[in-house]
């Protein structure tokens, strides 16, 4: 039944391929013929190179026969957010800057995924440089929620959740600098994991916000998570804020039923929709019940997380985002007499509106007369955000929220309104400020929308995340779901 | 009418050096010079999407070295931050330096200014160093025809900007300055300095005052390629300060550039046009912990200092100021002279003539480079292909100390050597060079000329009081012995024997 295989896990899907039951090639041919069924109503995918999908597969299904299979990843294919570097493919960020950009070189995880034997499959659309939280911002085309397609999907990796959600792939992996896993994932009712900052090289990562930025598996149920974290996990010289192999040791899971669960006093009321409130105290309950502790934690500086995060991710990306002014590569202005006219010319034409807001935001403040009343306060905070986090959680093994406050709202519907969808982030975003790994867990729905909760652990805790989503998913069934299409 | 006589110059130095490693410093592409445009560079040099910079040890490792060398302090830890501005030879449009967090902090540079005149040791001055920091070099810009050209090679070349304090009161100063650092720097192999290849490049700053009062508002000229562009704006721009302030006008605080084809100055931006670099501390850059371990390390490489090793040289060997200064300047020269001392430490003076004279110039004309203190500062000869080795060299000296052959005919051994490789002893032997200091056959010899008719009108002259006569008879005495009779040996015979 060819046409049943973009249903099932990738451990599913692993063990077909281990068993000789099922060939790479034959995989790769049922995901196309799903790709050109499904992908034009999604949108997720921004490019798929199918003859070098089949020769990898077929390359996959000959180092099998040889006996030189490669793991549990062998022969599986995974898609790339367009933000992620992978050699002769493009490299855009779904950016009209970026638009005829083919990467020459590969980044740390494409290695990787290639060290596994994986099939790197195709480039997924995000919003214009990893910033937005609906994919709206994408220059290259809209994405929709396969749940509603009226719906955003999430962002900015809309299209890594969006091609799980659909079934278009088993395994993607996404980037998150405030929530841009963890956000999309909890909108088309996936798993995705922002992995503790360093435990995964950024090497051929694009940058948006380097202090910030993470690579991060993403899977239709928390052992494809496990699977592709393990893969991705390795130290790497080239990027100097990953752990070295000394320091990379993840905590023991222990055991999910004992956890201690804090969760953020007022974090479950103003602005949180009833039925994401009610999913989320659901699962409390089913945790309380399991026999874990459930206890109520203080994080009194929790409100200063999103303007913190506005101001050092912008200030980052202001920086950051200098290197594209058609001079080496990328959207070069016809309309120019001089180089710095060039330069000026070819970034007002190759930028969206959305990442020229964030370049002037964070231009302005490093300013001189201005950089201490703002980024250098938001220094300050953050590392206040990130002292009370980590003593909350020396107090506790997990903090549970909602991932989102709301589930995903209709396209358009928001795109006027740049403040209003920062709050989109406001659950995620003091992970990625204080470093720590956060795992988003489908966990019921809204009407007919899916809502997931959001679990943050002390520094490489990934694994005590991943053991309390396995114990919840377990129980509840929503893993491998798919949206109808 | 004011005399520049009451003013007072006071510059201070900026120098981008950059360090002699074998990769960039932020990426592992090689870097030389003479390579066609854009072959140096990788992803990270390019900037391109996603890639990040990795910090080079042997940069970091070349910058400690220095602070050791100029006695600075090592801290503990130093770290990067981003200067953002936009030009087309700026890969990333920003460029990675270390604005609070050098790797070297303080120190000083001892120099020495010119003497009365070039056989006389000038005064020496100690200039304080205010800190050094490592950071990318950028690529380089030029304009063909209607376009623009940009070579990235030159792009992710480790710098180090060495900044010192407003110490500097002359140009000659200045100049003074730029050579001892240029050699400390060469010496040490931090940097091999060499500014035809714009290794090497200043900004100055200059202000003036009258003596004791605050400082004067300063202008910086930037982009400085040689140690005499770097005098002629400290003249030029002296001179039009002075000329401002007693024309009652005040000095705007800018940045200059320099022709020095026109040999003249000019204003790049003022104030109000300075730029906004907006730094901040690079999140791709993990503050760099600087081990002790490694400071120890590399304080063992440090060499000699030069004027330690020129007051050694005079003070303790008794060498001139002319020779112990030529020896210093090239580290290898100066090796190369202590291990001929070694091998033979009774005449180091004889030793620094041949080296600081017939060998350098030997090698100068084997290697088509000029000799001396030049511009450039240290020697521009290699040690490394000398044809003598040191112990050769003091082989030839003991020979001639000893009286084996005469100074005249050491000129012609050492001409030999350096031709053919031989020891002096061998050459001298295969020439049949050696001297005669027989005493009994040269007595012999004296008696046989002085009974000789032809010189009797000499032995006349010379016992009536006329010293010169008495070279008349060496003559025919040196004839007799193929040349190889003692000079002195003979000069003492024949006065002996005409009483």
């Amino acid at each position: 039944m060819a046409d049943a295989l973009h249903t099932l896990s990738a451990a599913e899907l692993g063990r077909r391929l281990a068993a000789g039951s099922l060939t790479s090639r034959a995989l790769c041919e049922a995901l196309i013929a799903r790709f050109d069924a499904v992908n034009e109503k999604v949108g997720a995918f921004t490019h798929l190179d199918r003859a070098d999908v089949l020769a990898q597969a077929d390359a996959s299904d000959a180092r099998r026969q040889a006996g030189q299979g490669r793991g549990p990843l062998e022969g599986i294919p995974v898609a790339i957010k367009d933000n992620i570097a992978v050699q002769g493919q493009p490299l855009t960020c779904s950016s009209k800057m970026l638009a005829s950009l083919v990467s020459p070189y590969d980044s740390h995880v494409a290695d990787r995924l290639r060290a596994a034997g994986a099939i790197l499959y195709g480039r997924l659309n995000m919003d214009e440089f990893a910033m937005g939280s609906s994919t709206e911002n994408s220059a290259v085309r809209k994405t929709f929620n396969p749940w509603d397609l009226t719906r955003i999907p999430g962002g900015s990796s809309g299209g890594s959740a969006a091609a799980l959600a659909a079934g278009l792939v088993p395994l993607s992996l996404g980037s998150d600098t405030g929530g841009s896993i963890r956000q999309p994932a909890s909108h088309c009712g996936v798993v995705g994991l922002k992995p503790t900052y360093g435990l995964i090289s950024r090497f051929g990562l694009v940058a948006f916000a380097s202090s910030l930025d993470q690579i991060g598996p993403m899977a239709r149920s928390i052992e494809d998570c496990e699977l592709l974290l393990a893969a991705l996990a390795s130290a790497d010289a080239r990027d100097m804020t990953c752990f070295g192999p000394d320091e990379r040791a993840l905590t023991s899971a222990g055991e999910a039923k004992k956890l201690r669960i804090g969760i953020p006093k007022g974090f479950l009321g103003k602005g949180v929709a009833p039925e994401v409130a009610a999913a989320v105290e659901a699962a409390i309950a089913f945790y309380r019940a399991q026999g874990c502790t459930v206890s109520e934690v203080e994080l009194p500086s929790a409100d200063l997380a999103v303007p913190t995060y506005y101001v050092v991710a912008t200030a980052e990306a202001s920086s950051n985002l200098g290197r594209y002014d058609g001079v080496r590569y990328g959207h070069r202005s016809a309309q120019a007499a001089t180089p710095v006219e060039m330069m000026t010319h070819s970034r007002s034409e190759g930028f969206g509106a959305e990442v020229k807001r964030r370049i002037l935001l964070g231009t302005f403040v490093l300013s001189a007369g201005y950089a201490d009343a703002y980024y250098n306060r938001a220094l300050r905070a953050r590392a206040k955000i990130r002292a009370e986090y980590l003593a909350a959680l020396s107090q506790v093994d997990v903090l549970l929220t909602p991932t989102v406050p709301t589930p995903a709202f209709k396209v358009g519907e928001k795109a006027s309104d740049p403040l209003q969808l920062y709050l989109e982030d406001i659950f995620t975003i003091p992970a990625n400020l204080a470093g720590l790994p956060a795992l988003s867990v489908p966990c019921g729905q809204s009407g007919h929308l899916p809502v997931g909760f959001h679990l943050v652990g002390a520094p490489l805790s990934e694994a005590k995340l991943l053991a309390a989503g396995r114990l919840f998913e377990a129980a509840h069934g929503f893993a491998h779901q798919q949206a109808a299409l | 009418m004011s005399s520049s006589a009451e003013w007072e110059v006071v510059i201070g130095l900026e120098v981008h050096v950059q360090l002699h490693t074998r990769a960039k410093v932020f990426a592992s592409s090689s870097w030389g010079f003479g390579q066609e445009p854009n072959e140096q560079v990788d992803p990270v040099v390019l900037g391109l999407p996603g890639t990040l910079p990795v910090v080079n040890r042997e940069a970091v490792e070349k910058s400690i070295l220095f602070g050791l060398v100029v006695g600075a302090e090592i801290p503990a830890r130093c770290a990067w931050d981003r200067k953002n501005y936009f030009y087309p030879d700026n890969p990333k449009n920003y460029q990675l330096t270390q604005k609070d967090f050098p790797v070297v902090i303080g120190g000083s540079v001892e120099i020495e200014l010119p003497g009365p005149s070039r056989n006389v040791m000038g005064e020496h001055k100690r200039v304080r160093i205010h800190h050094a920091h490592l950071e990318e070099d950028v690529g380089k810009l030029s304009h063909a025809g209607s376009g623009s050209l940009v070579d990235y090679n030159r792009a992710g070349v480790p710098l180090l900007e060495i900044v010192t304090e407003p110490d500097l009161r002359s140009s000659a100063e200045a100049e003074a300055f730029l050579r001892s650092l240029v050699a400390m720097l060469t010496q040490a192999g931090v940097a091999d300095c060499d500014m035809e290849k714009g290794q090497l490049r200043c900004d100055c700053n200059v202000s003036i005052r009258h003596p004791g009062a605050p400082l004067g508002t300063r202008t910086e000229t930037k982009n400085l390629n040689s140690i005499s562009s770097v005098r002629d704006t400290v003249i030029y721009e002296t001179a039009r300060q002075i000329r401002e302030l007693e024309a009652g006008r005040a000095i705007t605080q800018e940045t200059r550039g320099w022709n020095a084809e026109l040999g003249r100055g000019y204003v790049l931006r003022d104030k109000e046009d300075a730029h906004d670099y907006r730094y901040f501390p690079d999140p791709d850059i993990p503050t760099l912990e600087l081990s002790r371990a490694t400071v120890e390390r590399l304080a063992k490489q440090v060499p000699e200092n030069l004027y330690d090793r020129q007051r050694r040289y005079m003070d303790t060997l008794g060498l001139p100021f002319t020779a112990a200064s030529v020896l210093v300047a090239n580290r290898e020269l100066a090796e190369w002279f202590e291990a001929a001392v070694a091998a033979h430490p009774a005449n180091p003076q004889g030793l620094a003539n041949l080296v600081a004279n017939d060998l350098l110039r030997d090698l100068a004309a084997a290697s088509g480079a000029p000799t001396g203190f030049e511009e450039a500062a240290p020697a521009p000869v290699s040690l490394a292909s000398c044809p003598i080795k040191p112990a050769q060299l003091a082989g030839l000296v003991k020979l001639t100390d000893d009286g084996v052959i005469s100074k005249q005919q050491a000129k012609e051994v050492f001409a030999e050597m350096f031709k053919s490789g031989q020891d002096a002893a061998a050459i001298v032997d295969a020439k049949g060079l050696r001297q005669n200091s027989d005493t009994g056959e040269l007595e012999k010899i004296v008696q046989e000329v002085i009974a000789d008719p032809a010189v009797a009108k000499s032995i006349a002259e010379y016992r009536a009081g006329n010293e010169k006569a008495i070279n008349a008879l060496k003559g025919p005495i040196m004839k007799r012995t193929q040349g190889k009779a003692n000079p002195g040996l003979i000069d003492q015979l024949l006065r002996k024997a005409l009483g």
